[in-house]
Order: C-alpha cells, then sequence, then structure tokens
C-alpha cells in the first residue's frame, strides 16, 4: 500500500469548479441592497501641502451620501508596527502623485467621480524628490520630518571577517546592478465592500491576503473593536504581495460606511491598482565577491540602496531581505552588508513575490557566473563548490533543516542539456544557470507576540462531515487545497468528506495570512495538529468501546480498521459517532508556532529572514539574442526547485512556472516608467506582462528534500523560484553573446549598447566571444 | 440619459434590460443581469477578462456599446455549462491547474471554447496564437495549455460515448 491516500495526488482545487463556471464570487461580483458606490481623490502633485480642503459643493451634489477627509479618519497606520506613518486620506501634505485626499460616496459611481471634480483642495506646492541616490543627500523638505534625509532604514551588518576574505581571494569582482521598479499587476483590481449594520457593527468583504492585519487596521483607524468588525475574503483574484499590507480603499470603503451607515463599494481602476503598487522597488546593488583559487567564495560585500516611495509600507523588512538572504543559500563565512531604504515622493513600495530577494539575488547570481569565467570554472560547478552542509545556522544565524540545492542542480543541468550546450552553442545562443531560495514563512510575525502563528479548528457533528475552519487566505495559490489534503491524510478520510470554511474573522480562528510563503508550512502544520487531535479523540472513544488501546487503530479513506487482529472495520461515520457517544459533536485544535532555535540571532534586524524551513531552486535558461535588434528570445527555461514535498504536484508545479513567469516578464519586459513621480505606463497595455507569445516553455522539476518539520515534509513552492529565473537569463545572454546587462529589464536597447560597446573594445582575435 | 431597450439573447435566453445606449455590455451582464462572471481586469481592453462569444465570436464585452447588440447571441462564462454538467473544456481548465486565482479563467474558457469550436484539434502553436490576447498573471500559461489538450481529450471520450437519447 503507498504510504499517503491523499498526500501527493494532484488533486484539482477545491474551489475550481466555482472559478470554471464564473459562479465563484470575488469582492466586485458582491452586491447589497442599498450600496453605494465610491470614488477616491487623488493628489495631482508628487509634494504638496496641503492648506485646506472644502467639500462643501461635494456634499450637495444630489446622490451624495458620504464625503470623508482626513478629519474623519485621522489615525496613522501601516503594515509594521515601525511605520505607521500613513493615513488613509493626507493630513498635512501628499506624497506622491496619486496619493489619496478624500472620497466620496453616492448612488453611482458616476456622481461619486462628478462630486470628486467638486472638492475644492488648496496645495502649496513643494519640492519634490525623486531619486533614491539625491533624495537621500537631501537637506530639506523632507517626506517625513521625522525621517532625515529621507532615509527610511539603515542597516549595517558584519559577519565573519570580510577584509581577511576578500585578502584571501584570488579573484575579486566588483560590480553595479540595477533593477527597475516592477508591479504586481493581480488581475483581480482590488476592491471592498464594507457594510454598516444599524447594530454598530462593521462588516469588510476585501481583495485581501491578509484579513487578520486588515481587522487590526480597520478597529485602528474607525475607533472601534474588533469584536465589532469582521473581515471576510472572498475569491481573490492574484495577490503576490500586492495585497498583503492594508491598501487604501479598504480603509476608505470602512470609514464611508460609516460615515453614511450604508454598505460602500469601491472598486479600483487599474490606474489606480498602479498607483496603489507596493511592489518591488527600484534597487541599486553594489556588489562585491571574491572567490579563492579552488572556488570557493571567500568574501561577499553588498551595499544596497532601495526606492521606496512615499511610505514605510514593509520597507525595512525588504531591505533587511536583501541583507538576510545573501546567507542559507551557499556556504559563505565572510559577509558584509549596508543597506539603505530610502524614500522618495512616488507610490510606496511592499511586499512583492520573492520579497526582497530577487533584485540582490539577481546582482550575486550574475557576478558568480563572471567569477567563475574569471576562474576558468564551469558555473555549474562553480555552484557545487559552495553548498552548505545542512542541517546548519549560517553565519548570519539563519537554521538550514533541509537543503536539496544539490539536486536541483543536477536536474537541472541534466534536463537542460546543460553539459552540450555551455559555451558550445554557435554564437547568438545561450545557455545560462542560476539558483534561489526562499522562506517557508517568516518564523517571526509582524507584530512581535508569542501567539501561535496559524491555529484552526475541526468539527465533526452527526453528518460525520468534517469542517475544518482556517484563516488561511486562498489567493489562487491553491492553499485551501492542500489544507484539505492535509487533514484528509491525517485524520483518513476522503478529500470530498471534508468542507473548509475559510478567511472569515468572524468564523475562523487567526491565521497571519499569505505573504512570506508561509501557508503550506505553517497554517499546514496547524492542519496537521488539529487532524492527530480529532483523530485521538475518535481512536480514544473506539478503545473504550472496544476494549483495546486507542494506537491499535488505523483510519484511511474513510475506514477505520484495527491493526492487530481485533476484527474492527468500520466505515469512518460510524467510527465518529461511537466518539460522539460519549462527547457529542466533536470539535479539534491544532496551532503551529515555529521552533525558538529558527527564530534567528539576537543583533538588529536580525528577526528578518529566520524561517523553519528555507526552499531552494536551481535553473537554467536557454535563450537567443538577435545581435541587429539586441531581441533576446528565451526558449526554455528548466526549473527545479525543492519544496521538501510536493502535497500536490499539480499546484507545486503551477507556483514554480509561475514563479518562472513573473521572473521572465521582470528580466525582460516589466519596468514601471516614472516622470517626475508620474507613472507613464499605468496600463496592463503599456506595463507589459508577459502574454502565451512572449512565455517559453517552462519544464518544472520536482525536488524533495523532506523537511523534517515541515508537514509531511512540506515547504515553500510559490516564491523560490522567481529569483532564479533572471539571472538566469541575463547569464545566458553572456553565454550567446558575451555581454553582461547589470540592468533589469534588459531590454534591445540595452543589449544593443553593450554590443556596440563590446565591438568598439574589441581587439585583434576577441577575448570572450 | 434616455435609457434604450436592448433585446439579446443570453446564454440561449432572450432578456430584456432598459440601460442608457452608452452602456457597457460588460455592465449590462454585470449588474443588470447579475451575470459576474465576465470580469474587467484593466481599463483598455489589454487582459481579455471580460471576453464572450457574439454569436460565436470572442469579443471583449468592456469595449462592446450593449445597445449595438439588439437581437445578438452572447454566451458568457455562466453559459458553457448549460445543462449544469461540466463541460469539457471547464473540466480541462478545473483539473489540469488551469485556474489558479481564476479571474481570468473566464477569458481563457470562451477564448478556448471559440478555438475549439472551429478547430476541434489544434496544434499546441494553434493554441497559443488563440490565447495570446487574454493575460493569465500566475500559471506561466503551461498549465493552461495541458487544460486545453486535457478538454480535447475529454470532448474525445465524450464524443465516443454511447448515445442515449431515445432509450
Amino acid at each position: 500500500m503507498a504510504p499517503y491516500s491523499v498526500i501527493g495526488k494532484p488533486l484539482p482545487m477545491t474551489d475550481a469548479p466555482a472559478k470554471v463556471t464564473g459562479l465563484g464570487k470575488y469582492t466586485d461580483d458582491l452586491a447589497v441592497p442599498g450600496m453605494l458606490y465610491a470614488k477616491i481623490l487623488h493628489s495631482p502633485h508628487a509634494h504638496a501641502r496641503i492648506r485646506s480642503i472644502d467639500t462643501s459643493k461635494a456634499e450637495a451634489l444630489p446622490g451624495v451620501k458620504a464625503v470623508a477627509t482626513s478629519r474623519d479618519a485621522p489615525t496613522p497606520y501601516g503594515i509594521l508596527p515601525i511605520g505607521h506613518d500613513e493615513c488613509v486620506f493626507s493630513i498635512d501634505k501628499a506624497r506622491y502623485i496619486g496619493d489619496n485626499v478624500a472620497a466620496v460616496a453616492a448612488t453611482s459611481a458616476e456622481i461619486a467621480e462628478q462630486a470628486l471634480e467638486l472638492i475644492e483642495v488648496d496645495y502649496e506646492i513643494l519640492p519634490a524628490h525623486f531619486d533614491p541616490l539625491k533624495s537621500m543627500q537631501a537637506a530639506e523638505h523632507w517626506i517625513h520630518e521625522t525621517k532625515p534625509h529621507n532615509i527610511e532604514k539603515e542597516y549595517h551588518h558584519v559577519f565573519g571577517d570580510p577584509e581577511k576574505g576578500f585578502a584571501d581571494a584570488a579573484f575579486v569582482r566588483e560590480e553595479r546592478y540595477y533593477a527597475g521598479e516592477v508591479t504586481h499587476a493581480a488581475m483581480e483590481p482590488h476592491a471592498t465592500l464594507a457594510i454598516w449594520a444599524p447594530d454598530g457593527r462593521l462588516t469588510v468583504h476585501s481583495s485581501t491576503q491578509v484579513p487578520f492585519y486588515l481587522h487590526r487596521t480597520l478597529s485602528e483607524v474607525c475607533e472601534m473593536p474588533m469584536s465589532q468588525i469582521r473581515v471576510i475574503k472572498p475569491l481573490v483574484g492574484g495577490g503576490f504581495g500586492g495585497k498583503s499590507e492594508i491598501i487604501p480603499l479598504e480603509v476608505a470603503a470602512a470609514v464611508l460606511a460609516k460615515k453614511a451607515k450604508r454598505p460602500v463599494k469601491i472598486t479600483y481602476t487599474r490606474e489606480e491598482v498602479f498607483y496603489a503598487h507596493r511592489g518591488r522597488p527600484i534597487t541599486i546593488v553594489e556588489l562585491k565577491m571574491g572567490l579563492t583559487r579552488d572556488g570557493k567564495i571567500s568574501a561577499v560585500a553588498a551595499r544596497v540602496v532601495q526606492d521606496g516611495g512615499a511610505y514605510c509600507g514593509y520597507g525595512p523588512v525588504t531591505v533587511l531581505y536583501s541583507g538576510a538572504l545573501l546567507g542559507a543559500i551557499y556556504d559563505i563565512s565572510n559577509v558584509r552588508y549596508d543597506g539603505y531604504r530610502v524614500l522618495t515622493n512616488k507610490p510606496a513600495c511592499g511586499a512583492m513575490r520573492g520579497h526582497g530577494t530577487v533584485n540582490v539575488r539577481f546582482a550575486f547570481e550574475a557576478i558568480l557566473d563572471a567569477l567563475a569565467h574569471d576562474a576558468g570554472l564551469d558555473p555549474a560547478d562553480l555552484r557545487r563548490r559552495n553548498l552548505l552542509k545542512a542541517p546548519c545556522f549560517t553565519a548570519n544565524g539563519l537554521r538550514v533543516t533541509s537543503y536539496g540545492l544539490p539536486e536541483c542542480i543536477e536536474k537541472a543541468v541534466e534536463r537542460s542539456g546543460w553539459a552540450e550546450k555551455h559555451g558550445k552553442l554557435p554564437y547568438g545562443r545561450g545557455v545560462g544557470i542560476a539558483c534561489s531560495h526562499y522562506v517557508s514563512g517568516a518564523a517571526n510575525p509582524i507584530v512581535r507576540s508569542n501567539m501561535p502563528h496559524t491555529t484552526v479548528h475541526i468539527k465533526i457533528d452527526r453528518d460525520a462531515a468534517v469542517t475544518l475552519y482556517t484563516g488561511a487566505s486562498e489567493i489562487g495559490q491553491g492553499s485551501d487545497t492542500i489544507q484539505v489534503q492535509i487533514v484528509a491524510e491525517e485524520l483518513g478520510v476522503r478529500p470530498a468528506r471534508i468542507k473548509l470554511v475559510a478567511a472569515d474573522t468572524e468564523l475562523t480562528p487567526v491565521d497571519l495570512g499569505s505573504y512570506s510563503s508561509r501557508v503550506t508550512f505553517m497554517a499546514g502544520n496547524a492542519c496537521l495538529d488539529a487532524a492527530r487531535n480529532m483523530r485521538t479523540q475518535i481512536f480514544e472513544a473506539l478503545a473504550q468501546k472496544y476494549k483495546c488501546d486507542a494506537s491499535d487503530f488505523l483510519a484511511r479513506e474513510d475506514r477505520i480498521t484495527s491493526k492487530n487482529g481485533a476484527g474492527v472495520d468500520l466505515p469512518f461515520e460510524e467510527g465518529a459517532a461511537v466518539a460522539m457517544e460519549f462527547r457529542g459533536a466533536l470539535v479539534a485544535k491544532g496551532t503551529y508556532a515555529p521552533p525558538e532555535e529558527a527564530r534567528g540571532g539576537k543583533f538588529k534586524g536580525a528577526g528578518v529572514g529566520p524561517s523553519p524551513s528555507y526552499s531552494y531552486s536551481a535553473q537554467v535558461a536557454e535563450v537567443s539574442v538577435d545581435t541587429e535588434t539586441g531581441r533576446v528570445h528565451v526558449h526554455r527555461i528548466v526549473a527545479a526547485h525543492d519544496c521538501g514535498r510536493a502535497l500536490n504536484p499539480l499546484t507545486v508545479k503551477g507556483q514554480i512556472e509561475g514563479s518562472v513567469y513573473m521572473g521572465l516578464g521582470q528580466a525582460l519586459q516589466e519596468e514601471m516608467v516614472w516622470n517626475n513621480g508620474r507613472l507613464m505606463n499605468p496600463t496592463l497595455l503599456e506595463y507589459r506582462i508577459p502574454s502565451t507569445l512572449e512565455t517559453p516553455e517552462i519544464e518544472s522539476i520536482i525536488v524533495e528534500s523532506n523537511d523534517p518539520e515541515g508537514p509531511f515534509g512540506a515547504k515553500e513552492a510559490g516564491e523560490g523560484s522567481l529569483a532564479a529565473t533572471i539571472p538566469a537569463i541575463a547569464n545566458a545572454i553572456y553565454d550567446a553573446v558575451g555581454v553582461r546587462i547589470n540592468s533589469l529589464p534588459i531590454t534591445p536597447e540595452k543589449v544593443l549598447a553593450a554590443l556596440r560597446e563590446k565591438q568598439k573594445k574589441r581587439s585583434g582575435n576577441g577575448g570572450a566571444r | 440619459m434616455t435609457k434604450e431597450l436592448i433585446r439579446l439573447k443570453v446564454n440561449g435566453e432572450w432578456r430584456e434590460v432598459a440601460a442608457p445606449p452608452d452602456k457597457l455590455l460588460l455592465d449590462v451582464l454585470r449588474e443588470d443581469l447579475g451575470l459576474t462572471g465576465s470580469k474587467r481586469g484593466c481599463d483598455d481592453s489589454s487582459c481579455g477578462c471580460c471576453a464572450v462569444l457574439v454569436d460565436g465570436t470572442p469579443m471583449l464585452s468592456c469595449v462592446a456599446i450593449a445597445s449595438c447588440y439588439q437581437e445578438r447571441e452572447i454566451t458568457t462564462v455562466e453559459g458553457i455549462a448549460p445543462t449544469g454538467e461540466l463541460e469539457p473544456v471547464q473540466q480541462g481548465f478545473a483539473e489540469s491547474g488551469g485556474a489558479q486565482c481564476g479571474y481570468c479563467t473566464p477569458g481563457f474558457l470562451i477564448a478556448t471554447k471559440a478555438l475549439l469550436d472551429r478547430n476541434p484539434n489544434p496544434s499546441l502553436e494553434q493554441i497559443r496564437d488563440a490565447l495570446s490576447s487574454n493575460l493569465c498573471r500566475c500559471t506561466g500559461y503551461m498549465q493552461i495549455y495541458e487544460s486545453v489538450k486535457l478538454a480535447i481529450e475529454h470532448a474525445a471520450a465524450r464524443a465516443a460515448r454511447p448515445a442515449t437519447v431515445g432509450r
């Protein structure tokens, strides 16, 4: 008999029928009687003091039911306790084009829009800061008075002895890398429906990845106890981090609903989604790396500047991840990290798939490729020479429990034909390799406490249906399905018996949310715990009835049997009924909190980066470069990902391929283009996410390292693959035409410029091809 | 604005809506007829989430003025399975991971149905071309291709099933 009946099966997602029939409801699909439509007034100035706001004409417009400004919601908030620096409507000044100034709820969206035009705002325009390197030198007109020189946060970390490491190196390289700003572009624009009830309670349906944090923030800003607010997450049309902090429309809808005492819905236009942003910042990485003669990385020094936009958001976490995740992938003892999160008058950046690691990993894997060439080593082999010896702790205090990177490299090399292709394809075509990793959930919660990161409940009543109450947020990644599979396996029932109730703060216990790839590991472990508790209750009742030991029983696929010939063979419902005879309807609880030793070191900033487990990825990209046009065509990407165990190979592959796809977009074609704080491409026509025509064949390969603490050995699958894709493509371009493009996205213009530069420099016999 | 009576055959049934003459077909479907399966994903006809069939041809309902489609036959995602049993194209997307977040799925289903209606056995290149007007941010398209291939298999299996009519 196979060890598992449900785990490892490519089950369709539990919500697939709702999605393929169009019957599933996303937030904007919801409508309730008496619902008002709201629109937000955005600042047209990048940096301006708000002298006064006159809303009287807007209020007088027939059909307008409420107008809200900062007077209605003056409490500042932010996703981090150290960053409560934004108000839903700007109080003193607007800090970016698009900043939120006021909002109107009316009987139609058209009336609300007309009313916005009647709001008179007296702005005093201030000098604005757009370039992060200049902004951090600014002597005056700081974006937040409490942040001198527009520096949100800076961190300086040294591990080991970097200077000695560089002195020991036979090869040293120093390069500057630039990554343009990219955004999530989830297909569903943000939407929120806030319903005010006559009893003074507020129900908020929202497209969020973090119902729990939204619940907290609404309580603070609306000055209502959490017990009077209910947050429900309907179907969410993709997040990728863009819905992982509180987005202004969520608070605005609640404030307006409270004021109008009516239901209020706000749905962002696509342009508003681009300005709400919270994506991956412009990142400048100055990277220095040393390599010994036998190909060991002897030291790494990175100086990272991130253009965070006008508010804190997740900023300090992003810049800390950039430093922390220099570790836990290769064996490196000597590391220097200087990270700066800088404020500018642009929309705030935040968490985006691969939060904090992606741009630095691009730089790291690209410089490693260059060093391999300097040292005359095969780039795949160079990576093999620097593997960790897991289990271990890294120099910066990260605990690595399982490590499938060696197998990822082997699989990617083998399936891509690396040995036959690297350095051997005709000019214009090449292959590149790169690796990446990511956390399986942050070991430390955003708001520090000892509370478990996830609690779930299971209920079984007379119908013997198993109901799982979980706060975890399905956003398309398949987390509902994974939790059902875990409970089904551990409880010994078929998945169809389980009904899942999720992400409703009135019904489901606290889960911190869908961010940092935490749900399979953390909610999954809580589900495992709860199912085990429930199973124990049933087995103990059976033991009492049949006069044997609870450990004599086995549950699998809706049947409960005795292991050692006691002759018990019952359908699950009869076993559950026996337990209910003793106890009534059954309830069980499960929790998960990361172990103490996984929570990181003690230095300032040590809280970000630690995770109970890390995923690993190795990829090989094959590209052609058109030397006439500079256009890069990606033929194929082979992506091997160590997810511990694939609880559902269908959804794991979906996550790997989706990550590679998003990396491809950032590598070659996605960039938010700014002009004095104005976004020049706030549409999906101009911010070009790849279509079927630009997306190559992606071969996803699952590697299973069986993590000792993951549920059934599982760990992260949703983010870790993204970061390897970009440097794999960049390194393949070098293999194809001998130029290194250190700036993202790698546009035809940049490739052509580099080819021309190389042409100019070329002497006699050429050197690199 | 004076409203106009618009008569449309939606998912096989005649429906009448009084709407301003400039109202978009997408808004008539979502707001007046409660058919929220068709989605709005962009402001500039670039994403394909709102695609519906008009007399069998896929069109973007977010740039179609409803009053221009008097007496025409509209099929939305809700109309793909008239019997309530999932159609092959829906089975394919449900079983092969073609729907992750699901927001683009109605548009992809409409585009796939239109493709398979005119070409029941397309090559991968033909599938890629036919779906190139629809954006998906989740899948990287690989599992969407698998879904289309599985839909073709389901359709073939269904065609081979003995007829039950007339018993």
